[in-house]
């Protein structure tokens, strides 16, 4: 499934090479959503490329942000009773979280 | 008409979408990469640069057809599963566009950015990544070689090893006693070996109650020791022992004929079947190359896990020191995205991204009985840290149903990191 979207992604960028002009704050833009992905690349190896689980763990891509949020907030303050999300969500800074969800809200 | 900007726009909140691949651009070369070794490191390296930046030619340089796991051949070994679900193919990596060169390795290049393959064709590269994972260090414990690990299988990497000493635990009589030995750290996988003992535990007592397992261990403690003993103690009473280097645990010298270690302080033990871990170092390629130090793993850049000997070469996984960051698949997993990004991002003239690395590690102790321990790692100056105040390993006094959650989702993990790794 994530390998189609990239494929149909990178499709449409390729198409839209000729029309966009590239600028500093593309590159910014670039740099800024590559370091998301590197944030986010952790999850991936629990929850699945993308957040697109295969199996007990629970997939996170297309899950709305704000319970996302809500429950990355709750982990890293100890709230909720789960095995290890408790421990990793302390890791990061509350931006970092926010981050987090909203990369995973957005995958499709 | 949409444009790239309002295309970005969408994501809102001044956040960027997902990683979106830069359209051809005239003063952008897409690049060349260059991967040694298909094992976690290598094959998610392999995969993310394909995912960040489907323009880059990647090559996987691996001669094995399929890669078979270490995580889940203690299951194997222990009877709760088969060789062939812990075996994985690069179908997934080919159909992202990852040129597969199955050939060895035999040579690098850093100087001239070319590495040389068995039967000595030479491919150019933009930017190599290493991912040798381990060899074992013959006579690193006298008397172990090649042959001797026929007799006394290691089991330490995935394949013929791992069935052959399950063969050799079906086939031991009732009343025998495992030797399980352990060397100094640092190795692969540090609660590996404490782990294999568990569902061994788990076959011999529904199949050989007699038996007794013996661990010759060259450390002085061990990963998740508390909670290991604790599951021993409930699961299987009287069948683990442990015995710690300043206890004679350390085995120097082996005897495969006869099945028979001597540690340290002269002490033989005979085996029935015996699992000798031996001592290990970063894989041949990575020694060769002189990227390795004394002890015979290879120093990096913690930023951009470059080899302190070889700027531009990168390397990954359990050959790299890494510390305090195990030697486990999920790090070397998290390592090869952090470098895939950090390759993108230099071949497109970007910022290196912060590098964010993490792990978690589960453990079956019994088919329902899972423990895990969990990390997050970040830069801080030149050095890999662990973030103060997250991570650490289960509760201790958990009650059956948070093990048979972990138990769950450590097949959970197990699907999940393959998939991430192999893409497919």
């Amino acid at each position: 499934m994530p390998l189609r979207l990239a494929t149909q992604v990178t499709g449409t960028f390729v198409a839209l090479a000729a029309l966009a002009s590239w600028s500093v704050a593309d590159a910014q833009d670039d740099a800024a959503a590559l370091q998301t992905a590197v944030l986010a690349g952790s999850c991936a190896n629990c929850h699945g490329t993308d957040g697109h689980s295969p199996g007990a763990i629970p997939s996170l891509a297309g899950k709305k942000e704000e319970d996302l949020l809500k429950a990355l907030t709750a982990f890293k303050q100890g709230k909720a009773k789960v095995t290890v999300m408790t421990r990793l969500a302390k890791g990061y800074t509350d931006e970092q979280l926010a981050a987090l969800a909203h990369y995973f809200a957005t995958r499709e | 008409m949409t444009t790239r900007r309002s295309f970005l726009s969408l994501a809102g909140a001044g956040l960027a979408l997902p990683w979106l691949p830069r359209p051809a651009r005239a003063q952008a070369k897409a690049g060349r990469v260059i991967i040694i070794g298909g094992g976690f490191g290598g094959a998610t390296a392999a995969h993310y640069l394909r995912r960040y930046d489907p323009q880059l030619e990647v090559t996987l340089v691996e001669p094995a057809a399929n890669f078979v796991t270490c995580p889940f051949s203690n299951a194997v070994i222990g009877g709760l599963r088969d060789l062939a679900s812990i075996t994985h193919g690069y179908g997934g990596l080919e159909r992202m566009g990852v040129r597969m060169a199955r050939l060895a390795a035999e040579a690098v290049d850093p100087a001239g950015r070319t590495v040389r393959l068995a039967g000595g064709e030479t491919l150019p590269y933009d930017r190599l990544i290493l991912a040798p994972g381990i060899d074992i260090r013959w006579n690193g414990v006298e008397g172990y070689g090649p042959e001797a690990a026929e007799r006394a299988p290691h089991a330490w990497k995935g394949g013929p090893q791992t069935a052959l000493l399950r063969r050799q635990l079906e086939a031991m009589e009732d009343g025998g006693t495992v030797i399980i030995a352990v060397p100094a750290s640092p190795f692969r996988c540090p609660p590996g070996p404490y782990e294999r003992a568990s569902l061994i535990a788990h076959f011999l007592k529904t199949s050989k109650a007699k038996s007794k397992i013996l661990i010759l261990d060259s450390n002085e403690e061990f990963s998740k020791q508390k909670l290991f003993m604790q599951a021993w103690e409930a699961l299987y009473p009287g069948m683990i022992e442990w015995v710690p280097a300043s206890q004679d645990g350390k085995v120097v010298r082996v005897d495969a004929a006869s099945l028979t270690v001597e540690t340290e302080f002269g002490t033989k033990h005979k085996a029935a079947v015996l699992n000798l871990i031996p001592p290990q170092t970063a894989g041949r390629i990575a020694v060769d190359s002189g990227l390795t130090n004394e002890a015979g793993w290879v120093p990096v850049t913690a930023r951009t896990f470059e080899a302190a000997k070889a700027p531009g070469v990168h390397v990954v996984g359990d050959a790299a020191v890494a510390s305090p960051m195990p030697k486990s698949a999920f790090c070397a997993n998290a390592q090869a995205k952090v470098v895939a990004a950090t390759v993108v991002a230099a071949l497109r003239g970007l910022p290196a991204p912060e590098p964010s690395w993490a792990n978690t590690c589960y453990s079956l102790l019994a088919p329902d009985y899972g423990i895990s321990v969990a990390g997050v790692y970040r830069l801080e100056g030149d050095a890999v840290k662990a973030v103060e105040g997250a991570g650490g390993v289960s509760p201790l006094d958990a009650p059956p149903a948070f093990r048979r959650e972990e138990a769950k989702f450590a097949v959970g993990w197990y699907q999940a990191i393959t998939q991430d790794t192999f893409a497919g």
